[in-house]
C-alpha cells in the first residue's frame, strides 16, 4: 500500500456563528407583487403576521408594490415555509428561497 | 352599496338581499373550487396555492404534502364564516366579532383572487375601464356582473377593513 500518506489535518478553531447551522440562517419568505390584493390589506397583514410596526409594515408593502417583491422575514428554512403558508392563508403570494 | 362600521366592539353592516345572494354565491363557488375536482393546474388553484419553491417542483410538491391539508381547510373555514354569518334569502344585519371579521376578510380576498384571475386584472388595469368597455360590448353579459361583484367585493372588504383598523 504504497503512496502518500494522509496530509496532516491542523483543527481549525471554529467561529461561533458557525454554531448556527448554514440552514438555519440562510432563508427568506419573498411575498410578490399582485394587481389584486389590496394594498391596506397587505400592510394588515403583515402587521398582523410579523407583529411589524405600521410604518416597516407600510414600507414592506410599497416595496413590494414598487418593487415587485419584498423580503418579509429571513431565517431558518422551517420557519420561512412556515411564514409562507400562513401568508397563503391570507392569500398573499409568498415564495421561499436562500437569502 | 354597504360598509361595514364598529359598532360596540362588533362590526356590523345590513345588506340588500341582492347582496346576501351575491355573498353567498361566491362564498359557496370558493367552497366548491376547493373541494370538487381541486385541480392545481387550474390558474385560480393555482394563485390561492403558489408553488413555494418556483424553481424545485419536488420542494413544492413537500411543502404541499405538509400544508396544503390545513390550508385548504382554512380556506374552507373562512369562507364558510361569510356563509354562517348571512341572513336566509333575504336582507338584513351582519354582525362579527374580531375572530369573524378576520375570516371574513381572508375570505373575501379568496374571492377577489379567484375572480381577478378569471377576469385577468392585471396591474393597472382599470376596473371602471373594463367595466364601461364590457357594458359598450353586452350590457346583460356575464362579464359585466362578475366584474361589478369583483368591484363590489373589494369595497367590501376595504370598507371591513377600515372598521377593524379604527
Amino acid at each position: 500500500m504504497g503512496g502518500m500518506a494522509a496530509p496532516q489535518v491542523v483543527p481549525v478553531e471554529t467561529p461561533d456563528t458557525d454554531e448556527v447551522p448554514a440552514s438555519d440562517r440562510q432563508w427568506v419568505t419573498i411575498v410578490w407583487d399582485d394587481p389584486v390584493n389590496l394594498m391596506t390589506y397587505v400592510t394588515w397583514v403583515f402587521q398582523k403576521l410579523f407583529g411589524y410596526s405600521r410604518e416597516r409594515a407600510e414600507q414592506l408593502m410599497l416595496d413590494v408594490h414598487q418593487k415587485g417583491r419584498a423580503v418579509v422575514s429571513t431565517g431558518a428554512r422551517e420557519r420561512m415555509e412556515h411564514d409562507a403558508s400562513q401568508l397563503h392563508a391570507y392569500g398573499l403570494w409568498a415564495t421561499v428561497d436562500r437569502s | 352599496m354597504s360598509m361595514f362600521h364598529r359598532q360596540a366592539g362588533r362590526y356590523v353592516a345590513v345588506f340588500a338581499v341582492d347582496e346576501v345572494r351575491v355573498l353567498r354565491k361566491v362564498a359557496t363557488e370558493v367552497v366548491g373550487l376547493l373541494t370538487d375536482g381541486f385541480d392545481h393546474t387550474d390558474p385560480v388553484v393555482g394563485r390561492l396555492f403558489p408553488a413555494v419553491y418556483p424553481q424545485d417542483a419536488p420542494g413544492t410538491a413537500e411543502f404541499r404534502r405538509y400544508t396544503e391539508g390545513d390550508l385548504k381547510t382554512a380556506k374552507i373555514d373562512q369562507a364558510g364564516a361569510i356563509l354562517a354569518a348571512l341572513p336566509d334569502d333575504a336582507g338584513g344585519e351582519v354582525r362579527l366579532d374580531a375572530e369573524a371579521a378576520e375570516a371574513w376578510l381572508r375570505a373575501l380576498n379568496d374571492a377577489r383572487l379567484a375572480m381577478g384571475v378569471r377576469l385577468e386584472i392585471k396591474d393597472g388595469t382599470d376596473l371602471g375601464e373594463e367595466l364601461d368597455d364590457a357594458v359598450a360590448e353586452d350590457p346583460g353579459s356575464s362579464r359585466v356582473f362578475q366584474l361589478s361583484v369583483y368591484a363590489y367585493l373589494g369595497y367590501l372588504q376595504e370598507s371591513l377593513l377600515n372598521a377593524l383598523i379604527d
